[in-house]
Order: C-alpha cells, then structure tokens, then sequence
C-alpha cells in the first residue's frame, strides 16, 4: 500500500487494474474519459484496451470478454448509455461469466451534458446491481467489490459515479503492484441454451433475476459500503438524514460528525438494501433525503413506510424541501440540512452549522463580465463555418449541429447553429425539415469522430430516401472536446498501434454519394466558392472540412495588426469572434498568447492589415485548454 | 493545519497545473489534500476554477462558501466572481491583467480588470495585486503566470507552503528544462512582494 494523488477517474482506473481487469472497453464522454485512458497508461502488459467507434460497441466488446470469464470494463458517459441500451438490456438476461462493470458518469448540473438522466433509473430498468461511490478513494475500493459482485452472480453491474467523484483529486490509499489480482480468464466454452436470447431463454431468466434480486438485496443490506450511522448524543433523536454519492460527503462537512442524528448511507440504490433501510426508518419521525439527479433514494424510503405502514415521513425533492434539479453544492445541503432541523422541538443546530462564516466581502461587487465558452482562436470550425454562412447569405438555410468543440459555433457572432439534438443527430433533423420545406437549404455539421460514432446510419438514410441536403464534415483529425482521444480516422489505436485510417471520403462515395469534396477552410474564398457550387447540386453531398486542432498542432506564427493601415472597421471583429482579436485603447490588437497564426482575419480584412507576426517567438500553446469536454465528444 | 485554497481565471490560464502543484507540495510534507476543478466545455475560454483542501478530517473536495483561507485569482474579475467563497480575514492574490471576453469585444460592453482590481483594493485587506503583465515581460515568458501568482500566495503566508516545498513540487512535476524559468519567476516574485 502506498499513497498518491489521484483524480477520481484515475483511482477508479487503478481500482480495476488492481482487480485484473483484462479489457477496458469505451466511448470518451465527460466526466468519464479519464479512467479508460488512465488504464491504457498503467495497464499490464496483458489487458486489453480500446476506444470504441461508439458506445454500444464498446458494450459489447466488454460483454464478449466477460463471456470468455473475463473480467471487463467498459466507460462511458450518461447519454451514452442511451447508445447502449440495446445490447445492455438483452444482457442483463444473458448475464457474463467473468466480472464486468458498467461504468457510466453521471453529470448533475448538467455541467457538460445535454441531460440530467439518472442511471440509477437504468440499473432499476435493467435490473441490474448499481455501485454508487462517494469519493475517491471510496470508487478505488468500490470498483474491486463491484467485480466480485458481477462474478458471485454473474451479471454484469453498473458502477455509477458524478462529476465530482469523477474529477474530484484526493490524496488516497492504493495497492503496490504486488499486491494486484492477476485473473486469468478460462475461455469461451459453447452452449447456446446460455449465450443465445431467444424469447423462452428471457422468460426464464426474467424469473430468476427477480429471485437473485431479492437475494442482492439481502446481500447488499450486509455489505459495509451500506450503512447505517446512529445517533450518539440523540439531539435530533426522531429525525434522520439518507444520502448517497458525492451529497452524502457534503453531509459529513456540515454536521462535521455523526451523531446528533441518524445517518443512511446508500452505496447500492439498487437492488435497494431493504433490510438495512427499515432498520434505519425504525423509530424515525422525520427523513431527509439528499441526493442528486432524480429522488431514487427518496422513493425507495416513501415505498418502503408504504409497504410497512411506518408513520415517518420522507422528504426530499418529490416534497420540495430540496431542489428537484441542478447539482447540489456544499452550501445547497447545508442549507437543507439547516432548515429540516430548523423548527425542531429541541431547537438546537450541530455547532458548525451555526458557526458557519459569514460574508467577507459587501454584496455590491461592479458588473461581472460574462464569459461563455468560445471556439479557441484559430479553431478551424470557425473558419468551416464562416465559409458557409458567407457562401450561404441570403439563402433560406438550416444549420444543425451536432455534439462536439463545433457545438460552440452557436455563438454569436457566428451564430451557425440552428439545432443540436444528439450524437448524430443533425443528419436526421436536417432531412426532416428538407421533406417539409423543400426550399430550404439544408446543412448538417459533424465532426470526423461524431462521424464514424453515430452518423453513417444518417448519411445511408440520406442517400436511400431521396434526401437533398448538404453534409458538412468538420475533420480536425481527433476527438477534441473530451481531451483528444483518437477515433477510425486518426490511423492509431489506445494500444498505441499504426493502423489504417478509414477514410471518410471513402466511406461517403461507398455509400453513393457523388459529390464529396475536401477543402482547408482557412483558405477562405476557396472554401467559399466549394460551399457556393457543393450545395447547389441536388441530392445527397458533402464537404470535408479539413483542418486539425489547433491543440495538437504547432501553431504557424501570429498575426499582427499595422496599425498604421488599421481603419478601425472592425469586421474581423464583428464577423469571427476569435479571442484573439481585442479593442486595446480603441484599436484592434491581437494577443500573440493566444494567436495561431491562422491568417482568417487577415483575409477578409479590407484595408489589408493584418499580416504574419515575424518578430514574435511563438510559444506553445497550454495543452490544458484542450482538456476536457462536453458531449460524449 | 487545514487550509481551503480557491484558483480561479479563464480556461487556458494554467489554474489547473497551479493547483497540482500546491497538491503535490502538500503531498510531499504528507497533509491530505484534495482537490476538484472544472473539466469541460468551460475550459474554451470560459469561468474556470479549482478547490484545494488540505489538513485532516475532510470529506468533500468542494469549499463551501465563506470558508477559504485563500483566493489566488488569475483574472481580476473572476478572483471578484469567487470573493463569496472567502472567509472573513481571508487573502486575495490577483493578477492585475484582464482577459476581455469575446462577448465585451463584440459588443463593446465595457469590461475594465482596473475598476475590478480597486474594487479588491477597496474590499480586501489582505491583498496582494501582482503586475503580471510586467513581471512576464521582465521575465521573457508569458508561461509563468501561475508560479507568479503561487510565489505571491507563498509570500503571503496565507498558503501554509514555502518557497522550497513549491520548488520541489516543480521538480517533481514539471520537465527540467522548464526548472530554471519558473525558479527566476520565483525569485523575482520574491523581490517584488
């Protein structure tokens, strides 16, 4: 055992390569990316792993590897459990032979999701054991037991943390390398009354997964993550506090210490630990329940007084005593915390509620500037959509979006985003509108992994339905909202393998497209001009917008602005929105820091003056900005 | 000893290397430290900041408000922007250069760091503004951002880390080619506080 400092992410990692864990399997996603990658970077020579094209193959890649006894990971994001419910519902009736976990990050707030989806919702809909960690070091330990659940019942299990046990840092507790399971998996043997679903198969494995999920939730009412911390000094005797996840520690902070009331600890929503849960009601006037995302603990307490006749009463956000959306905060639960206990017979608060600081500061702080996230100076989306909105103008036209960096060219003064739905999802809306309003121009943006993800059934659907719209590729050659990962087209695997790009040009023409054209979109009036002639053909067409990520790339130089030939016009300004282009002192300046060199500005200045820097040393650009991310690219 | 320890700035500022290495010196003097900071879509450009917590008996890596020992803002009005997180006493260290949002630029709303850094002058006792634009160019890098501000968090006093356990941190972590640059940041931080 030693310590380290270590990323939620990355301690789950470490957890599952100190279980043995011999396939990781996953699509990137925020907050869930970090853990396949920290597990490609500490991973025994022996374990397998790899970015999926998306998450229902990664799925069942790991659902192939428990079947030989395997133990499996696979990750992802909470809306790309939606990808991968089909082979994860079938699943949960074949069941595995080796252990494999699900992991799927949730994202209360939503900070970087399109959804507040609950997967504790999914484990309950699919039937399957969830593993709900509170911290750090908790997951690290949580996810070893996870696969010694998945392997005593043979079944896969979810293990579902949030964004703050996801990114959240601690100093923690971890295995030396000696002291790893080594699994060793005994292989695939044939039997297809076991592998092969047919609807007689799910009848009577649907039988016995309600009997095995009573018996989980025995099982879970014992098991020590599960608990049950009782009143030491009774100031609160009646009253009680449920939690689980990240808002069970947020309780600990504020009432710095068990005992003046009762605490439950959730750490399996489902199957719920019933047995432990009654033991916790009994002798309880009042609960409070504070947990994020949808009220699951809540509900299962509400069902449980039911089911027994308990008189306690149950609050929490079915009962508006907590806010029924957004992520809770330190100071959100101290506040509920404060007032459920407000208006006690005994009057009295834990100590550090009421010593709780105050403000340092008055509340009348001048104007804060407002700071959305923006496309990074000399992202090449601003270039691709800049050509097509100056291609387009005057037209009737729809842009929609897709899930990625290029969600962003929403902002104004872009404003290039019409919808944004899904992973995908823009093909589809696109020809939609296209069948119902013939003249419109239809456009579909999408970026090179979103592409090979989820987009090729769109593109197939396009072609065979007679669809007339414009496909818009924006290839940056990598997967840049979630950290860089790469996909099909980048040519190299997580294993650190060459391999052969898959070609979207290639893959466009196979499915019959005519008109497929390829154009850097920094060369502003030639990309103008492919937009102008491209979208004017019927059918189906597409352009490749290609330029890679200006954050895995050596930036050309800057741009400076002559100020003698400056007329202070403003357009590239008013037109690109790049970071880079400020007003100092009422002239237009760029910041070498942040300039790329890109040249866009330059060319659509008018008094032509804007030109390459040469004097300036370029300094490499911070790699932390490219870290990160939205979507589930 | 426990400290809660508040970076904030602009996405790309580097507050998250900044953090590690406060992390990472705590690490080395073993204090249990935890931290969390913002992943995503807000890192382009957008509010960022991290939460460090050091000393024992700790839960959650989130500061609640009131409570932090220290603000080290990268950007004068996001140090303003996280103030409600300072306990009364607390200390501010700020970087007096503003980072305009493309949002000001375009729409000429005025967004002025100098009206925001009085604003800490008039509010903060403890306060400690550094001339980061100056010291970067007195310096040759624009890079050192982040050991400025931490050398000013150190000189303080309020970070409960020295000058030599922030140096080790940067050995630990950072490639030896990039030593010397941010010891000079030091020692020029150093001179100047």
């Amino acid at each position: 055992m030693h310590r380290e400092f270590l990323m939620g992410n990355e301690a789950i990692a470490m957890g599952a390569v100190a279980a043995g864990v011999n396939l990781v399997s996953g699509y990137p996603g925020t907050p869930s990316s970090e853990v396949l990658e920290t597990v490609s970077k500490h991973r025994p020579e022996s374990t397998y792993v790899e970015w999926s094209v998306n998450e229902k193959s990664a799925l069942e890649v790991a659902a192939g590897a428990a079947y030989t006894g395997a133990r499996s990971l696979v990750t992802m994001k909470q809306v790309g459990l939606n990808v991968a419910s089909d082979p994860l519902m079938s699943l949960a009736y074949i069941g595995v032979k080796g252990g494999m976990v699900v992991l799927v990050a949730d994202d209360p707030g939503p900070i970087s999701s399109q959804t507040e989806q609950d997967t504790r919702h999914y484990a309950a809909f699919s039937k399957l054991p969830c593993f709900d960690p509170t911290s750090a070091q908790e997951a690290y330990e949580m996810i070893q037991e996870a696969f010694v659940y998945s392997e005593r019942y043979s079944t896969p299990v979810f293990f579902r943390p949030t964004t703050r046990v996801c990114h959240g840092y601690a100093s923690i507790t971890v295995k030396d390398p000696s002291e790893y399971t080594e699994h060793h998996p005994e292989g695939f043997q044939k039997d297809s009354s076991k592998w092969v679903i047919f609807p007689r198969l799910s009848y009577q494995n649907h039988k016995l997964i309600e009997e095995r999920n009573v018996r989980l939730a025995e099982d879970f009412s014992a098991y020590g993550r599960n608990h049950i911390f009782y009143e030491t000094d009774g100031i609160f005797k009646q009253r009680g506090i449920a939690s689980g996840g990240i808002s069970f520690t947020y309780v600990m902070e504020t009432l710095t210490q068990t005992g003046p009331l009762r605490l439950l600890k959730v750490a399996t929503p489902h199957p719920f630990p019933e047995k432990l849960a009654l033991e916790f009601l009994t002798g309880l006037d009042e609960v409070l329940c504070i947990e994020e995302l949808d009220p699951v603990i809540e509900r299962e307490l509400t069902y449980l007084c039911g089911k027994y006749h308990l008189p306690t009463k149950i609050y929490g956000k079915l009962t508006h005593h907590v806010p029924n959306a957004g992520e809770n905060t330190q100071d959100s639960v101290r506040q509920n915390i404060l007032d459920f206990l407000k208006d006690s017979p005994e009057d009295v608060l834990p100590a550090s509620a009421s010593t709780y600081g105050g403000h340092a500061f008055p509340d009348n702080p001048p104007a804060l500037p407002v700071r959305p996230p923006v496309l990074c100076a000399g992202c090449p989306h601003r270039a691709s959509f800049y050509a097509v909105k100056a291609a387009m103008k005057g037209r009737k036209t729809i842009f929609c979006g897709d899930i990625g960096c290029y969600t962003l060219g929403n902002a104004m003064p872009l404003d290039m985003v019409d919808t944004c739905l899904c992973m995908g999802a823009g093909l589809g809306i696109a020809q939609g509108v296209g069948h119902i309003e013939p003249d419109t121009a239809c456009f579909a943006f999408v970026g090179d992994s979103t592409f090979f993800a989820s987009a090729i059934p769109g593109v197939v659907n396009a072609v065979y339905n007679q669809a007339d719209m414009t496909l818009i590729i924006l290839d940056n050659s990598t997967t840049a909202m979630t950290g860089h990962q790469p996909h099909p087209g980048t040519g190299r695997t997580m294993m650190g393998d060459i391999v052969e790009q898959i070609n979207i040009e290639a893959v466009l023409r196979g499915i019959g497209l005519k008109t497929v054209e390829t154009i850097d979109p920094l060369n502003h009036e030639a990309a103008v001009a492919c937009v102008k002639q491209t979208a004017g053909k019927p059918g189906v067409k597409a352009i490749i917008f290609r330029s890679p990520c200006i954050a895995v790339t050596r930036p050309s130089g800057s741009m400076h602005v002559a100020s003698g030939k400056c007329i202070n016009c403003r357009k590239c300004i008013r037109e690109l929105g790049c970071p880079a282009l400020t007003i100092e002192n009422g002239t237009i300046s760029i910041d070498a820091s942040l300039c790329t060199g890109c040249g866009l500005c330059s060319q659509l200045c008018p008094a032509d003056a804007i030109h390459v820097d040469t004097d300036v040393e370029h300094i490499s650009h911070d790699t932390e900005a490219s870290k990160g991310g939205n979507g589930h690219e | 000893m426990n400290k809660n320890i508040v970076l904030c700035g602009v996405g790309g500022q580097g507050t998250v290397l900044a953090s590690k290495l406060i992390a990472a010196a705590a690490m080395k003097k073993d204090i249990p430290v935890m931290s969390a900071e913002t992943i995503g879509m807000a890192q382009r450009g957008g509010s960022v900041f991290s939460h460090i917590r050091m000393g024992e008996g700790l839960y959650s890596p989130m500061i609640a408000k009131g409570t932090a020992d220290i603000i080290i803002g990268f950007e004068p009005g996001e140090a303003v922007r996280q103030l409600p997180y300072l306990k009364p006493g607390g200390q501010v260290i700020v970087s007096r250069r503003a980072i305009m949002p493309v949002t000001a630029t375009l729409s000429g709303t005025p967004y002025s760091g100098d009206e925001m850094t009085a604003y800490l002058e008039e509010h903060i006792p403890h306060l400690l503004a550094v001339d980061t634009a100056r010291a970067c160019q007195e310096i040759g890098s624009p890079k050192v951002l982040n050991i400025l501000l931490l050398g000013a968090a150190i000189h303080s006093g309020a970070l409960g880390l020295t000058e030599e356990d922030l140096k080790e941190a940067i050995r630990e972590r950072l490639p030896e080619r990039f030593h010397e640059l941010n010891f000079r940041a030091l020692s020029y931080v150093r001179s100047q506080v």
